[in-house]
């Protein structure tokens, strides 16, 4: 999710032009400067960035292995296979049950340890870099680290039948009906650590004055939280949505780890079919619409939710974007 | 008074349950890097007893390891340099210059932040194969500072735009060019965004899995998760030596986090205070 960490940073996009107030200077020196500056960057961008992007679309009309002639145009029969699968089909529904269990279970942990983390505690520096120690680590090693203790019989198996609750130990990894929620445990302890961190942050913003008025007008502290500490942490709250969303529909590491989305399918996500299907299978042309599909999901999430989520927070390049 | 106490208590229940929770697992693979598989086949939450070393010492002893942590070292620093370089670049240019077309070029940098790498991997496999930089460090490093480029100008343009004009004017006054006040004065000023982006790209790189999959075939060039990933699969029935290999592979990530906690914090977090 590294990547999709920070698509809303839009700090204040400068409004009023460039504060240089010298006189225009002669046009062609300064062309040339500009095109020093912004031509290695837009290269870069633009030929490792948009252009593969645009291929995808292009590849995705053809049949085609990815080696030979580009000949087979086939139109959008590779869309319309994609959504005739099943197994794609499902890959959404994965997507889309992590991206729910997300908001549903580790939108409200993340705010309730915020909130308890955001007292005076002794240590707390220390404890702030332990939780957020996992979020550091690549989603790679954090596949393995859960590889090994999921082992049948092996450390998580072993806590539970200790703590008595053995009844609880399923094929974390192999039983179908599981399996999903085993990486979405996996994936919430690797990520709450940054939703803490975020929400600290937030919390930080919440003067003191606030709650000690609303205690004096005899606020309960649920009603505080309610009324005064959830509102003001709304903008926080709705980046973390944002981030948790996208993170969960471009899924890919941890679970072509652990379970390359298996087994049968049932932890495939549009990712893993993607290169399952492009680099596995040599379907180039199939796998490309199954790009260009994963693409228009998140853009159209992320202009939606641009629109009626974000907009009252970052007056920001992604506003102007859908304005 | 009372309920203070009571919400200090449970803060701190809640730190222990937190804490628990996170570094258990940590625990589990440095304390298992120093037993044997017997032992850890037959009490996998077990600590070690006695102390073995031989896991650690044999994955420290062997190239491997060294390789890839080297690997992804320079492809991380490469990566870093070519994002920030570029991106400082265009976020002079796109703050402090004023040109036709100027806030269409930034959004069309900003855009990028909408594109996953995954969506773009497929034909980027194919383009590095023609330009002949599959198994290449340039091959992984370019395409990630190309994916970096968008946060990288996006944080830096409004810090750049920020400094005042008067430094400007007093520089031109000087007799300064503008790419010197650009190299002189305004690069220097920008030092804590220019940290920010560049820990944002190095960790972004560092961690990158995909990617390497793709590029890389010749175990030679692994990277560390590429590395610790394939090493897991080969060596599944070696579990010990598995663990040792994996605690050694979180030591410079969580090492780096340690000296950058603050800008990465701050990275994440800046845009959000608002």
């Amino acid at each position: 999710m590294t990547t999709a960490t920070t698509p809303v940073r839009t700090a204040a996009r400068p409004s009023a032009p460039a504060p240089g107030r010298r006189a225009k200077r002669s046009g062609l020196g300064k062309r040339l400067e500009l095109a020093l500056l912004l031509g290695p960057a837009l290269l870069v961008f633009v030929g490792f960035v948009l252009v593969p992007i645009g291929i995808a679309a292009f590849y995705s009309l053809f049949e085609w292995n990815g080696f030979g002639p580009l000949d087979d145009f086939i139109g959008l029969d590779n869309y319309a296979d994609a959504f005739k699968g099943g197994v794609f089909q499902g890959a959404i529904v994965h997507n889309l049950i992590i991206a729910g269990l997300s908001i549903v279970v580790q939108l409200p942990l993340s705010i309730g340890l915020a909130m308890l983390l955001n007292r005076k505690l002794r240590g707390r520096a220390v404890l702030r870099a332990l939780v957020f120690a996992p979020y550091v680590l690549s989603e790679a090693i954090t596949a393995v680290i859960w590889v090994l203790m999921l082992q049948p019989n092996g450390f998580a198996d072993q806590v539970l039948k200790g703590a008595g609750l053995g009844g609880l130990v399923h094929q974390w990894l192999a039983d179908p009906g599981i399996v999903l929620y085993t990486l979405f445990a996996v994936i919430t302890w690797k990520y709450v650590g940054f939703g803490i961190i975020l929400l600290l942050a937030g919390l930080q913003g919440v003067p003191a004055e606030l709650r000690e008025a609303a205690a004096l007008d005899g606020a309960s502290a649920w009603q505080i939280t309610r009324h005064v500490v959830l509102p003001l942490l709304g903008p926080t709250i709705r980046i973390w949505i944002f981030l948790s969303v996208i993170g969960s529909l471009q899924l890919f590491d941890i679970v072509w780890i652990m379970t390359t989305g298996g087994p049968a399918n049932a932890s495939t996500t549009m990712a893993t079919y993607l290169v399952d299907h492009g680099f596995k299978r040599y379907e180039f042309g199939f796998g490309s619409a199954v790009a260009v599909i994963l693409f228009v999901i998140c853009f159209v999430f992320a202009l939606l939710y641009q629109r009626f989520a974000l907009r009252r927070d970052t007056q920001g390049a992604l506003t102007r974007m859908v304005g | 008074m009372r309920s203070r106490r009571f919400g200090m208590a449970t803060g701190y229940l809640a730190a222990i349950v937190v804490l628990g929770v996170t570094v258990v697992p940590l625990l589990f693979v440095v304390f298992g890097g120093f037993r044997t598989n017997a032992q850890i086949n037959s009490d996998p939450a077990g600590l070690p007893g006695p102390w073995v070393t031989d896991n650690y010492a044999s994955v420290l002893g062997s190239s491997a390891f060294w390789t890839f942590l080297g690997n992804s070292a320079l492809i991380a620093v490469i990566a870093t340099a070519v994002a920030v370089g570029l991106g400082s670049m265009a976020g002079f240019a796109l703050s402090r210059y004023q040109f036709k077309g100027r806030e269409a070029l930034y959004t069309l940098f900003t855009l990028g932040l909408l594109f996953p790498l995954t969506v773009a991997t497929l034909p980027l496999y194919l383009w590095l194969r023609q330009l002949g930089m599959l198994e290449s460090f340039w091959g992984v490093a370019i395409p990630e500072a190309a994916f970096s480029l968008p946060v990288t100008i996006v944080i830096l343009r409004p810090f750049m735009h920020a400094i005042p004009g008067e430094l400007e004017d007093a520089a031109v006054l000087d007799g300064a060019t503008r790419l010197g006040f650009f190299w002189r004065i305004l690069l220097p000023l920008s030092t804590p965004a220019l940290t920010t982006v560049a820990v944002l790209a190095f960790v972004t790189s560092w961690n990158a899995y995909l990617l390497p999959l793709l590029v890389f075939n010749d175990s030679a060039h692994f990277t560390l998760p590429l590395g610790v990933a394939t090493f897991q699969s080969q060596y599944s029935q070696d579990t010990a030596r598995v663990l040792a290999f994996t605690a050694l592979s979180m030591i410079p990530a969580l090492a780096f986090f340690v000296l950058a906690e603050r800008r990465i914090v701050g990275g994440l977090t800046g845009s959000v205070k608002g």
